[in-house]
């Protein structure tokens, strides 16, 4: 059962961790002070890489590092471990996973290009590596702003998004916390993977992530929102019936925006995407038809290659019970594999089953009160800070001898609340107040 | 270091950013605490095509006030008293992000429950920053036209959207 996989721990993961942990302190007071401690950290990093292909370059950048040596090529092979850490760990759990709740998935298709390099990277590695030097705890405000001008570059280009998306959080978190010195706490962890993950996506000779075009009736399971100051994603995590199979998919919708457009308003600035935000708030099926598919199951939306399906109603929940036990799922890329990556839907019913509160956003419905009093629980299954935990998409609930049913995307298309509208129709002046300002300066 | 701790340095997704809270954008349209400074832009009154540049540096609370063609204002004599844009300016700050962060910042300890921050600033006058701001001002205002993505930014895992947890 999935409650057992739950407590059980893999064996060897918490090795794996303290590995990862000894680098990461190394990181909180930067490479360039490395006391006898943190060395010894670093050393056994190099140490756990011994007898495999990353064996001789994990002992010669971390002895170099040690000996106060610090270049690109050092911290690309120091940011290599840490991602082959955490991708075992990764694999470990998902295998578990899978086996408790008897989830088939493919093996990854290995891509056989590489993606297109972009002069900016070496920008972007620069930054990385003044900050490994100094250390988070040596951050001002000067170094946490010395990413900007990369990051607005890569913005411009359409290629580089991802690269741009990540820098740009990033840069804002280190932006708010300067400086550094003075905090009472450090996102010890957190930090280090934001680090690490830009420093692989701005290495040359990347892999491609393969494709193909696929057609068929998409049912949406429901929708996981991500937000930093300046983007709002809805990841839409479904299924997808092609060619007499069922896939388990995700596809995503992302936009730019500032940190004064938040909560329910931060949708008018998907408004691009009319028939997914339709498919949302309406509980409707999607006909896609020539869509690219990534080996990793990312459906590549594409809003002309849509078309809800007149008058046809698809309940999550109902999706779920007669689908989702049987749909095939994917394998993340392999430089995306990371625990915190994972995030598997799953329907929980019956009660009794612990749900996490920390991901539901102010742009949906979906409160901790309704989550406590649910009977089902549509939701994605989460790893991190050591433990699984359910991050609810939608329940179903008896709120005054009433049946509910309530997703975090109800509101994709405004919310149906009269209250909230109200609410959001004095924040969503935001919009139109800065589109204005935008209008008349920044074209002069 | 207490479990909290420890709980939060292990954790992928602890949480470094507090949602800043809606606010009237009319007045104020942009704030920020950056470069060491509170500083921002306040709509002219009286000309819609002029904005007021305005910061106060974080520790010695310099003040500047200057329009985006880089006139003075002249509503900050000398330097030492804040004009009404920069009164407006710290009026959106604590709106946005908050009394506590914005003191923290200007490094400065109100009593508790003052809804006034400025009898506890110094004012000063310190050089004028406006070329900066209204640079900053026009990046912020320039993510409106970035265009929407398709990609599936696996990153972004690392982002949730939140707002709604228990109280
Ligand atoms: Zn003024």
């Amino acid at each position: 059962m999935l409650t057992d996989v739950l407590q059980a721990r893999p064996a060897g993961l918490d090795d794996v961790l303290a590995l990862v942990d000894g680098l990461d302190d190394a990181l909180v007071h930067g490479l360039a002070r490395l006391d006898d401690t943190r060395a010894a950290a670093l050393e056994a990093v190099a140490a756990a890489f011994g007898g495999s292909p990353l064996a001789g370059r994990a002992a010669d950048a971390i002895g170099k590092i040690v000996a106060g040596t610090v270049t690109d090529e050092h911290l690309a092979a120091l940011a290599g471990c840490r991602v082959a850490l955490l991708g075992a760990a990764h694999d470990a759990l998902l295998a578990g996973l899978d086996a408790a709740a008897g989830r088939v998935r493919e093996p990854y298709r290995a891509a056989t290009g590489t993606a297109e390099p972009s002069p900016l990277a070496a920008g972007s590695r620069s930054w990385l590596r003044e900050l490994a030097i100094a250390g988070w705890r040596g951050v001002d405000h000067e170094l946490a702003a010395g990413g900007a001008q990369t990051v607005q570059a890569l913005l411009a280009q359409p290629s580089q998004r991802r690269l741009a998306v990540l820098l740009d959080g990033f840069s804002a978190e280190l932006r708010a916390a300067a400086p550094v010195a003075t905090m009472p706490r450090v996102p010890v962890r957190r930090w280090a993977d934001l680090w690490t993950r830009a420093l692989v996506l701005s290495q040359e000779g990347l892999p491609a992530e393969p494709s193909a075009p696929v057609g068929g009736r998409l049912l949406i399971l429901g929708a996981d929102l991500h937000e930093h100051p300046t983007a709002f994603r809805c990841q839409v995590h479904g299924l997808l019936e092609t060619g007499g199979a069922v896939r388990l998919v995700r596809t995503s919708v992302a936009a730019a925006k500032v940190d004064t457009i938040s909560g329910p308003s931060a949708w008018r600035m998907l408004a691009a995407f009319p028939v997914l935000l339709g498919a949302l708030a309406e509980h409707r099926c999607v006909e896609v038809s020539g869509m690219r598919l990534t080996a990793g199951g990312d459906l590549v939306w594409d809003e002309g290659a849509a078309v809800a399906v007149a008058g046809e109603s698809a309940d999550p929940f109902t999706t779920a019970r007669v689908l989702l036990a049987g749909a095939v799922a994917s394998s993340p890329a392999p430089l995306d594999r990371h625990p915190a990556a994972i995030a598997e839907p799953v329907l929980l019913e019956a009660g009794g089953f612990d749900t996490a509160t920390g991901r539901l956003p102010a742009a949906g419905p979906l409160t901790a009160e309704l989550v406590a009093s649910a009977t089902a629980c549509l939701g994605l299954l989460r790893f991190d800070g050591g433990g699984w935990a359910v991050q609810p998409l939608g329940v179903q609930a008896t709120v005054r001898k009433k049946q509910l049913a309530v997703h975090t995307g109800d509101w994709a298309l405004g919310p149906t609340d009269a209250k909230a509208a109200k609410a959001e129709e004095a924040a969503g002046g935001a919009v139109e107040v800065l589109r204005e300002r935008a209008g008349r300066l920044l074209r002069k | 270091m207490t479990s909290e701790v420890v709980a939060y340095e292990r954790h992928s997704a602890a949480p470094v950013i507090a949602p800043v809270r809606p606010r009237k954008l009319a007045k104020v349209p942009f704030v920020e605490l950056a470069e060491g400074r509170l500083q921002g832009v306040v709509s002219s009154g009286s000309d819609v095509e002029r904005v007021y540049v305005s910061s106060i540096t974080a520790a010695e609370h310099g003040l500047s006030c200057n329009t985006n063609n880089n006139r003075p204002c002249g509503g900050l004599g000398g330097g030492s008293r804040p004009c009404n844009h920069l009164k407006a300016l710290v009026e959106a700050a604590v709106a946005q992000y908050g009394m506590e962060r914005v003191a923290r910042y200007l490094k400065v300890e109100p009593p508790a429950g003052e809804p006034d921050l400025w009898p506890a600033l110094r004012p000063a006058a310190a050089p004028q920053r406006a070329a900066e701001v209204f640079s900053s001002f026009l990046r912020h205002l320039a993510y409106l036209e970035v265009p929407p993505s398709t990609d599936p930014l696996p990153d972004l895992q690392w982002f949730p959207a939140t707002g709604r947890e228990a109280r």
